[in-house]
């Protein structure tokens, strides 16, 4: 199955959000979140790895053999890693001052390996730069929403420079800044609660979902029509909202119960 | 002496690797669902870190820098993480089967933990000598060690929580991680 380059954008950024769904990647994204120029540098570092390392896996898809694919790609986002982090050090040195060593460290972030294994190997090359822009923004956007709230809650502003110096005071002299949150627990709970709020969106909106499908089903038994789009004409047309239930669904139960039993039976 | 003590006492209390360096921060929340397995996931990440610390210190020392190719040390290091990875599995297997069974299965786990290839880049960027680079290693890794197995008895007592839904699985994690790390930074005492 193919996906638009949309979807993969989509996808990238929002439904599959390294981040927040997906849940890779952590340590960076507890480490470099304290000032949301750190969690800017990062994420375009990352978003610079992530497309051509994408980009050239998916080039070599073809000649890597299956056996050692893992190291292969990891000696090609090395290399790529290290060119970014010489561009770091040339142009931003108060950037790589405050990253350390997690720009070296993109080497062993399981969201490029995780990219390379599940699309780079086996998409075009074209999708595949796509998709490691899409996600590297879907990473830069949550790095900087976590930002966005360990700085402002920490310093009591926002924007401050590389080596911590300027920025703009958001909050008024009323507020006295918790340091905690530009402390390594500020990264821990801010994470949480904001991965808790995701995960509340989603589920209320699953459950929004499921709503609406079941009183459509309660008035015609779910048999109802809905408009959508046909993807081989492009057309707006009529369809059935839901396939009528098959009949039997009796053989699957069967199987769990049974499954059920043996593992009572085996302890 | 005292120096190889600073060194032990920093990488272990006040700069722990995950509550105040946030390396390794993907099997400390991956692994850590039972006291055994984090307990394995450690031994088998101080085994490997201890002897990646002393050939990364070799490769750099006596490879890279004598021809000027410092700049290599990310590709370099993580090359030789992955080939001792390796050959520690297959000496594992061949030569200590008990040990092998105890850690095999994560081994191949550890290639991508940045734990190994971060204290390979700090004893690097700290310029330690080759006994305080393998001292630091070792006693990260400890630290490492310590703040999973804690973490996983903390995590069995999570199992019997009942926290909102949205808080369930990795939310509540990550917060018990932070009231963790809070306890964590008593060590270097806090500023504010």
């Amino acid at each position: 199955m193919k996906k638009t380059i949309p979807q993969i954008f989509k996808e990238g950024i929002l439904t599959n959000n390294p981040t927040f769904v997906q849940l890779l990647g952590m340590c960076p994204t507890l480490a470099t979140t304290t000032s949301v120029t750190n969690a800017l540098g990062m994420g375009v570092a990352v978003i610079a790895v992530l497309s051509f390392s994408n980009l050239f896996i998916s080039l070599l898809r073809k000649i890597i053999p299956k056996q050692v694919r893992i190291a292969s790609y990891i000696v090609i986002i090395s290399g790529f890693v290290t060119a970014v982090e010489l561009l770091i050090k040339a142009y931003f040195p108060a950037i790589n001052k405050a990253l350390g060593l997690f720009i070296p460290l993109i080497v062993v972030n399981c969201i490029i390996l995780a990219r390379a294994e599940a699309f780079a190997s086996k998409n075009p090359p074209l999708a595949s730069f796509c998709d490691g822009i899409a996600t590297g923004i879907g990473f830069t956007l949550a790095l900087v929403a976590i930002a966005f709230v360990r700085e402002l809650l920490g310093s009591g502003g926002l924007f401050a420079g590389a080596d911590g110096t300027g920025g703009v005071r958001i909050l008024g002299d009323w507020y006295s800044p918790a340091s905690i949150f530009l402390m390594p627990s500020g990264a821990f709970l801010t994470l949480g609660f904001l991965i808790a709020a995701v995960q509340k969106i989603r589920t209320s909106s699953e459950e929004r979902e499921r709503r609406r499908k079941l009183e459509l089903d309660a008035i015609d038994g779910g048999y109802h029509e809905v408009l959508m789009r046909d993807p081989d004409t492009g057309k707006i047309v009529r369809r059935p909202h839901a396939e009528p239930v098959p009949a039997a669904p009796a053989p699957a139960e069967a199987e769990t119960e049974k499954t059920e039993e043996e593992a009572k039976g085996g302890e | 002496m005292g120096n190889i003590l600073m060194i032990m006492f920093a990488a272990i209390l006040t700069q722990n690797f995950i509550f105040s360096r946030f390396y390794g921060c993907c099997p400390f929340l991956g692994v850590s669902d039972r006291p055994s397995t984090a307990l394995g996931m450690g031994m088998a990440v101080t085994f490997v870190m201890t002897l990646a610390s002393a050939a990364t210190w070799a490769v750099y020392r006596f490879l890279l820098a004598p021809f000027g190719l410092e700049y290599l040390k990310t590709i370099a290091f993580i090359l030789v993480i992955a080939t001792l990875v390796q050959f520690i599995e297959m000496f594992l297997r061949r030569y200590v089967p008990v040990l092998y069974s105890a850690l095999g299965i994560y081994l191949p786990l550890i290639t991508t933990n940045c734990a190994v290839l971060g204290a390979a880049l700090v004893n690097i960027e700290e310029g330690y000598s080759f006994v305080e680079s393998v001292v630091f290693g070792f006693s990260a890794a400890i630290g490492f060690t310590m703040a999973i197995c804690v973490f996983a008895g903390v995590r069995e007592r999570l199992n019997f929580a009942d926290p909102p839904k949205a808080f369930r699985g990795f939310p509540l994690l990550l917060i018990s991680a932070g009231l963790a790390a809070m306890a964590f930074s008593g060590f270097s005492g806090m500023k504010f």
